[in-house]
């Protein structure tokens, strides 16, 4: 039973980290508060789920049609939506509360089409659903092709960031975009590259957890707030942080409802926010925010 | 402060005299515009005081439902038990708890922090109380039958809603409500002046928790039967913030005129397209948030001479033109 519940929790840990590192991206580089990140996650879900169950292409082929066009849809998102607000914003501050607002909005717009589609049930598909045996627990074998491919997606972005030069880039507009420029980086395509990436990540995350999890169309906002409790604790703007604490809240979610009860997960997400906010709101390894 | 320079007198009398004339609203109309009043004013209350925090602070609080569940839920649990009155105490100490709790934990650090936590905080009290009623007591959903008619609750909402506005009147001139101002213009020139920033916030903070808390409890009886999800309903939260910035979350009347417009609207909208609602709902709110940035009062300021007192309150011409 405990092998059971420390492998969930690792899968579950590994998707909050990958959807996590997106919002990292989008709030770190692009300076946005997503509150609509979560339904992106879901959307994806959908897609998923409508690929596998109409059209016939498994979730993980799809991944190939999914990555690009939430990639593109992201984009456009920034340049119709977001665009307008960064330039009125006068500084951080007002970029954040007016990006939060438009967000806001966007994210009852979303849940309000998903609702009009596929009404308030739980949904799921049935993929690569037979049982695997690791170490003395029993595994449904798309846990653990999801968390493969987690992993792989993972690095991937991870050495995007680090070793190519539009990741480096990216990495110094987060420490500070007024000195970016001076190195002739174009941060406005800096910013909106980020956040479309993230929301790619976002899509990934939202393909994957399908595969494994039920889901429903009033779920983005408890993603959306996992997203954030992992950026916060990992220390914006830190992929390895954001890895690290995405997997201490997958693996503390899975053993409190192993062993406790279920429908007290939120409960812990919250407990761990708070100590988090209590004891380093900068983060596990995050600099000291201003 | 005195209290009676004219500056004090004429606005409170004159609200008085409005108040009073509302007050015959229940002989004059039938039940359905008295339902559409008692919206009117909730909503008036909760956007009102969601400003008095979130206006001056620039902290956007996602949390309005949470009070106003917590409210509903106590009416919901002891309105059998103890007298009206008793319960509507009880409800108040409840909000302010909780108030207590998220403000101290999250309003010594900066804003984004804040936004965080009461917008997922919904959730968890709707998912911890749902928890609660299935393990421990073992009844999910509720039964309020009081003795409550409709023209009390909108007597009590009225009364409410006076006092919340004499609340507000009174802070915009006090020390504390200047203290807020310049918090909200910046948090470290307020540090240095000497504001304890973060009991300031936390003050206002529970201030309008409390006030929210109060609303729900008196709208409880309103539904006969309460349950989890129908006591924590997002939408509640997020209709409160755009009547807030459509009206103009920085001046004491301002939600109003955001409050009057919008409760009509979503009247028809509800009616007219409920499964749309949602996505209507969103696409109003872009448009406040893209073209209204400072809301309707931030328009009107806008397209007049410059005015020397900013922030002071001088509005007590609007009240009338609405009222009537």
């Amino acid at each position: 039973m405990f092998s059971y519940a420390l492998f969930s929790g690792i899968t579950l840990g590994g998707m909050y980290a990958l959807v996590a590192m997106g919002l990292t991206l989008q709030y770190g580089v692009s300076r946005i508060m997503n509150l609509a990140y979560g339904e992106l996650v879901i959307v994806a879900s959908f897609v998923a789920f409508v690929f596998m169950t109409s059209v016939g292409i498994n979730p993980l082929v799809g991944l190939l049609i999914i990555i690009p066009a939430s990639f593109v849809l992201n984009w456009v998102i920034y340049r119709i939506l977001l665009t307008p607000l960064v330039a009125r914003a006068k500084n951080r501050g007002m970029l954040e509360v007016d990006s939060i607002l438009a967000t806001f909005g966007l994210l009852f717009i979303v849940q309000g089409v998903l609702l009009v589609w596929f009404g308030g049930n739980y949904y799921s598909y049935d993929f690569l659903n037979n049982a695997v045996d690791i170490f003395g627990a029993t595994i449904a074998a798309n846990r653990l092709v999801a968390l493969g491919f987690a992993v792989v997606i993972g690095l991937g972005f991870y050495l995007i960031l680090t070793r190519t030069r539009m990741g480096t880039a990216l990495r110094a507009v987060a420490v500070d975009p007024t000195s970016a420029r001076l190195v002739a980086i174009d941060v406005n395509f800096a910013s909106c590259f980020a956040f479309a990436l993230g929301g790619a990540m976002a899509a990934v995350g939202g393909v994957l957890v399908s595969m494994f999890l039920t889901f429903s169309t009033s779920m983005g906002v408890v993603f959306t707030m996992k997203a954030l409790i992992v950026v916060i604790m990992g220390g914006v703007g830190n992929m390895l942080g954001a890895l690290i604490a995405g997997l201490i809240l997958g693996v503390a979610e899975s053993l409190v409802a192993t062993y406790i009860d279920p429908g007290l997960t939120i409960a812990v997400t919250y407990v761990i926010f708070l100590l988090v906010l209590l004891i380093k709101p900068s983060g596990l390894f995050g600099r000291a925010t201003s | 402060m005195s209290m009676l320079k004219p500056d004090f007198i004429k606005p409170v009398g004159l609200g008085a005299v409005i108040f009073a004339a509302l007050a015959f609203m229940p002989t004059l109309v039938d039940s359905y515009y008295m339902s559409l009043a008692i919206s009117v004013v909730s909503f008036a209350i909760l956007a009102t005081a969601w400003s008095m925090f979130s206006g001056p602070t620039r902290y956007i609080s996602l949390a309005t439902v949470v009070f106003f569940g917590i409210g509903a839920y106590t009416v919901a649990v002891l309105g059998e038990v103890l007298p009206f009155p008793l319960v509507l105490v009880c409800a108040g100490l409840a909000g302010t708890v909780i108030a207590l709790l998220v403000g101290f934990s999250t309003l010594r650090l900066a804003g984004v922090y804040f936004v965080i936590f009461t917008f997922g905080l919904t959730e968890l009290v709707r998912q911890v109380v749902s928890w609660y009623e299935v393990n421990v007591t073992r009844e999910m959903g509720r039964y309020v039958f009081l003795d409550i008619t409709q023209n009390d609750i909108y007597w009590q909402l009225l009364a409410l809603f006076a006092v919340l506005l004499v609340t507000g009147f009174i802070l915009g001139r006090s020390r504390l409500g200047f203290a807020l101002r310049i918090i909200g213009e910046d948090e470290t020139v307020a540090k240095h002046c000497g504001i304890d920033v973060t009991r300031v916030k936390v003050a206002l903070f529970v201030l309008s928790a409390l006030f929210m808390t109060l609303t729900g409890a008196i709208m409880a009886p309103r539904w006969t039967y309460i349950d989890p999800v129908i006591a924590f309903n997002p939408m509640l939260s997020f209709q409160v913030v755009i009547m807030a910035l459509l009206g103009g979350p920085r001046r004491l009347l301002g939600p109003l005129l955001g409050v009057i417009p919008l409760t009509l609207l979503f009247e028809v909208l509800t009616a007219s397209f409920p499964n749309h609602f949602s996505i209507l709902l969103g696409c109003v709110f872009m448009v406040i948030v893209y073209l209204l940035p400072g809301g309707v009062v931030g328009l009107y300021e806008k397209y007049r001479a410059p005015k020397k007192r900013v922030l002071a309150t001088d509005q007590n011409a609007e009240p009338g033109g609405n009222a009537a």
